[in-house]
């Protein structure tokens, strides 16, 4: 079971100006987030990101294409009752307390009082806002106003949760707390689709993340899939009491040697030269002391697609803004 | 409480939690007080020197309230993005509009009450005998601000703040000037001049209609039948505004 399938999605504004082709901020989008895992949405600033989640929830039409949230259209209003949102940046009505504020948007979601008031507690605590319930938001940290606009994202317990740049304005501490949330949050069979462009963030929590370049999806998968499919793999070995200068074979191999004292650092680029390097550290009668294969990161994923993005798309998608 | 409810309290709250009101209801005591100076400065007539000021006094703040409360209505949620968050709940956008317009005309209702009040207080400190007119005069000023209010959310839905401020001003005016434009090339011999007064005529509100102050304040009464139908012709039009409104944001991307 898919909980958000989008298929062609396309969104361009007009330029305002004649002549001028349209601006596109969604060229031809299609993803589909199953039921009960956390994916990560990446893509750098201005790729389309927060456009793809507005069409999800109906703030923006789409030009073409099709989107369907928890197997209804997208913008549906009845279907937004399963769903819960917390936009990039967010910025709230500031004259509330954090606990009118949660109780507005509970109600607003069709709670009755008496559940709205439980889940203010329960989410309050949840998001360690307890001892602030009684605060305006106007005196809320960049933070605490992130902490409770998550809260107010999951006050009426919803399926599914969509959350755009969620790790933003976090430090090191809030970060943690909202990973763990987004954790529980699968533990307890929600579906969590959020947009992000904080890498390590997406490799530690995602079961399958999807990369947007230029208003398309360049490349979606499990992560561990997606970097074996096309990573660049290096291969680090460090020695001691070898010469490596001058030593032509050496240098012929490798793409770094770094000598410092007695050990060497020698960086190779694929594993096919570990053996002849370890023998030729044999052969001078060094010590290896360690042989440590890199994967490929996201992150060099996500720099190979941005790079191949610029290339492949016509000039016209390039310009412009996103939304 | 339904979404509208929920939504119209909320806008409530944010209307009392801002200091402009509070502010506002102080001018008007100010300007009813202003009312009792010129009272005494004044030989003759000093009771409908009294009412006159008050009934203007209660007038303009409430117009002002609805003018510019109303043009911030909607721009400002979309501006602040607090629109995202609600429009992500399940409520329709016409829900919202609504929910939007109901808790400002509370905030008016409550915002009137209080001056009304002090303008009675007023009164009857000075002596000034209340006559029914009087009620019947605060009667179709708030219609007239339930009219400014629509014509303030309804240019809100599409343009900018400034811009609603413009046009929302431009046709309170108008829609004062109408049945005397109207009067005054009544006998012009200009056909095309006719046509757009007529056009204006039938276009804009007619917000003399619901003004009864001048009357009111020497202590004439309208007939029951006029109030009716000044009130209804202003909640018709209200009615249509807000229905254009709700169409309009319904179109919207945010």
């Amino acid at each position: 079971m898919d909980d958000i399938v989008t298929e062609d999605l396309s969104k361009s504004y007009p330029s305002g100006w004649p002549g001028r082709p349209p601006f596109v901020a969604l060229d031809g989008l299609s993803l589909t987030v199953r039921r009960g895992e956390i994916f990560g949405f990446l893509g750098p600033n201005g790729a389309g990101k927060t456009t793809t989640l507005k069409i999800l929830l109906g703030l923006v039409r789409a030009t073409s294409g099709r989107a369907h949230l928890l197997g209804e259209p997208a913008g549906d209003v009845a279907t937004r009752r399963r769903i819960g949102f917390l936009p990039e940046s967010p910025y709230f009505y500031d004259y509330l307390t954090a606990e009118e504020f949660l109780g507005f948007y509970g109600e607003l979601a069709g709670l009755s009082r008496a559940v709205t008031t439980q889940r203010v507690d329960e989410l309050l605590q949840l998001v360690g806002l307890g001892e602030a319930r009684t605060r305006q938001l106007r005196k809320f940290s960049k933070g605490m106003l992130q902490r409770i606009g998550l809260a107010q994202a999951l006050i009426h317990d919803p399926e599914l949760v969509i959350l755009d740049e969620p790790m933003t304005g976090l430090d090191p501490v809030g970060r943690k707390q909202v990973r763990d949330l987004i954790l529980s949050l699968r533990d307890r069979g929600k579906t969590v689709f959020f947009s992000t462009h904080i890498l390590h963030d997406v490799e530690m929590i995602c079961d399958r993340v999807g990369i947007v370049m230029k208003g398309r999806l360049v490349a979606s998968g499990r992560v561990n899939e997606l970097v074996r499919q096309d990573h660049i793999q290096s291969v680090e070995i460090v020695c001691q009491h070898i010469k490596t200068e001058g030593n032509a074979l050496i240098h012929s191999l490798a793409t770094r040697v770094l000598q410092q004292g007695p050990q060497c650092l020698i960086v190779l680029p694929s594993p096919d030269a570990v053996d002849v390097l370890v023998g030729e550290i044999r052969r001078q009668g060094g010590r290896l002391l360690s042989v440590t294969p890199h994967k490929a990161s996201l992150e060099d994923l996500f720099f190979h697609e941005a790079a191949q993005a610029v290339s492949r798309v016509p000039a016209h998608v390039t310009s412009g803004r996103v939304s | 409480m339904g979404a509208i409810g929920v939504i119209a309290v909320n806008a409530f709250r944010e209307s009392l939690r801002d200091k402009i009101l509070y502010n506002l209801v102080l001018f008007a005591g100010l300007l009813i007080g202003l009312s009792v100076l010129l009272a005494d400065l004044s030989i003759t007539e000093h009771h409908k020197v009294i009412a006159d000021m008050g009934l203007a006094a209660i007038n303009l703040i409430g117009v002002i309230i609805a003018m510019f409360v109303g043009i911030s209505l909607v721009n400002k949620e979309i501006e602040r993005r607090t629109i995202y968050t609600i429009m992500a709940r399940p409520i329709s956008r016409s829900f919202f509009i609504m929910g939007k317009y109901f808790g400002l005309t509370l905030t008016l209702l409550v915002n009137m009450s209080v001056m009304l009040a002090v303008f009675l207080l007023t009164l009857w400190l000075y002596h000034v005998p209340i006559e029914p007119s009087l009620f019947q005069a605060v009667q179709l000023m708030f219609v007239e601000i339930l009219v400014v209010t629509a014509i303030a959310l309804f240019f809100s839905t599409f343009t900018s703040s400034t811009l609603s401020a413009i046009f929302t001003l431009g046709l309170y005016v108008i829609g004062h000037l109408t049945a005397d434009l109207r009067a005054m090339v009544a006998n012009s011999e200009g056909v095309v001049g006719k046509a757009v007064v007529d056009l204006l005529y039938y276009l804009c509100p007619n917000l003399e209609m619901l003004n009864i102050k001048g009357q009111a304040a020497v202590g004439v009464s309208v007939a029951p039948e006029y109030m009716m139908l000044a009130s209804l012709y202003g909640l018709l039009y209200a009615g249509v505004l807000l229905t254009g409104a709700c169409l309009v944001f319904q179109r919207r991307d945010f």
